[in-house]
């Protein structure tokens, strides 16, 4: 068989689509995976003895298991459970969220104890509360530390989201198999698919440069 | 009664005792310098006073609050109590001036506007009103500590507090610094100054403190004790500092 990059155009389209999805999950799920991580991690750096473990316990469950086992867990097992349907949209997206959480917060908690424990001491030495000392002066500090590890974290997520097509998403990976299931043109086929990533995972290292470029990381 | 009372004070890290029931009262406008050697507890003692260390028995009243009297307390001593670090502690993403002018506004509920100016006026009394710009990376170890002391004076503190400032200095740059603190000890600061510099002591000192093992052995006034040190482990260490 002949390869025959022109019939990529007739999918074009279909491959906008199947890219929007991939966006729409991994933007949702990180915007949430930031959230929780940063929940977690701060409770894992600075909570007491139960907010510790409980973090403890959350990351240690997300870090060793697969993620395609987790969002199977969450799309079949969950409503056996707790009796409660779920689309598979919204299971792929809690999927990312659950488990770049658990990964942001390893980030998180490493950034802020990074951060040295006599600046710390200044800021309580000025009256500030320890939160307060968070806040304004470990806090900005440790984000710069976080940004390219964060960074890595976001592209692992987006590349994560293929894996959904074990649910029947229609993001970029299976629209990639729709579309090979009726024409058989692998090469042309996964090659764009191989690009579409590339280019989105290209336009968030950038994004994630132009930030680290903008601040001082120290 | 004092400004700052131990009581039977004691510290100690898991079974390592650093202070052993320690009492000691300061008052006022009392210059402080405390001297021992390495591992006496003159630094521990100090963290005690702004509650950096958790005391572990007897009490510490400071300006009539326990440091025992919970967080909210706590901050209310540590206003009261500036410090100053050997390692400086500047917050590095902030320019001088910010760093300065933080306490103000976040601890006094000062305005922008406010602020800066009582930063700009501590930073011109230090002797770096053109540096206000400036972040700590690019100032020298002499400059940092001073805009150091700014900061700590910055929150309106009624003693402050040095733990070995000079000791990350080179030679040349600490005495900018000591003529910083001995100006603040002739306006009638009240401090409490843990340090190496004899001539500090003499010059502006009311008291000097010999610490060993956790304990006070000497208190008394500084150009007595250090000229004719009443105990021969002080006069040993006196010895090897100058």
């Amino acid at each position: 068989m002949q390869v025959d990059w022109s019939v990529i155009f007739d999918f074009i389209p279909q491959l906008i689509a199947g890219s929007k999805v991939t966006i729409y999950i991994t933007v949702l799920g990180l915007f949430g995976g930031i959230i929780v991580g940063f929940i977690a991690g701060l409770m894992r750096a600075y909570g007491g003895r139960i907010l510790n473990s409980v973090a403890f316990v959350y990351i240690e469950i997300i870090r060793g298991t697969p993620i395609v086992v987790q969002v199977m867990f969450l799309y079949f097992a969950l409503p056996v459970l707790a009796n409660v349907r779920i689309d598979p949209m919204s299971a792929a997206i809690l999927a990312i969220i659950v488990n770049a959480g658990a990964y942001i917060a390893e980030i998180v908690r490493g950034a802020f104890q990074s951060i040295s424990r006599g600046l710390t001491e200044a800021g309580l030495a000025i009256g500030l509360p320890h939160w307060k000392v968070l806040l304004y002066i470990v806090g900005p500090i440790a984000f710069r530390r976080m940004i390219p590890p964060l960074g890595n974290q976001f592209i692992v997520s987006l590349k994560d989201t293929s894996l959904f097509i074990v649910i029947g998403v229609g993001e970029l990976t299976r629209t990639g198999q729709e579309i090979m299931a009726a024409n058989f043109r692998a090469v042309e086929i996964w090659t764009a698919i191989a690009v579409c990533y590339l280019i989105m995972t290209g336009a968030m290292t950038i994004g994630l440069r132009i930030i680290e470029k903008r601040m001082r990381i120290l | 009664m004092s400004f700052i009372e131990f009581k039977n004070t004691s510290k100690s890290f898991g079974s390592l005792s650093v202070l052993n029931e320690v009492n000691l009262s300061i008052n006022r406008g009392e210059v402080v310098v405390l001297i021992g050697p390495s591992g006496s507890g003159k630094s521990t003692l100090l963290r005690c006073i702004n509650g950096l260390e958790e005391i572990t028995g007897g009490d510490l009243i400071v300006d009539g609050m326990s440091v025992t009297g919970g967080s909210r307390q706590l901050c209310e001593i540590r206003q009261e109590a500036g410090m100053v670090f050997q390692q400086f502690n500047l917050f590095p993403q902030m320019t001088a001036i910010q760093n300065v002018d933080l306490g103000p506004r976040k601890v006094r509920g000062y305005s922008k506007a406010r602020a800066k100016e009582l930063a700009r006026e501590l930073l011109a009394k230090v002797g770096l009103s053109d540096k206000g710009d400036h972040f700590p990376s690019e100032l020298s170890g002499g400059q940092q500590q001073r805009v150091a002391i700014a900061r700590a004076l910055a929150v309106k503190p009624k003693v402050m507090l040095f733990d070995e400032p000079t000791s990350a200095l080179d030679p040349e740059l600490k005495q900018e610094v000591l003529n910083v603190m001995l100006q603040l000890a002739k306006e009638g600061m009240t401090m409490v100054v843990v340090t190496h510099e004899m001539s500090f002591a003499k010059q502006v000192g009311t008291r000097l403190i010999f610490m060993e093992n956790g304990k006070i052995a000497v208190d008394d006034e500084p150009r007595k004790v250090i000229d004719t040190p009443p105990n021969p482990r002080m006069k040993d260490f006196l010895n090897h500092v100058e």
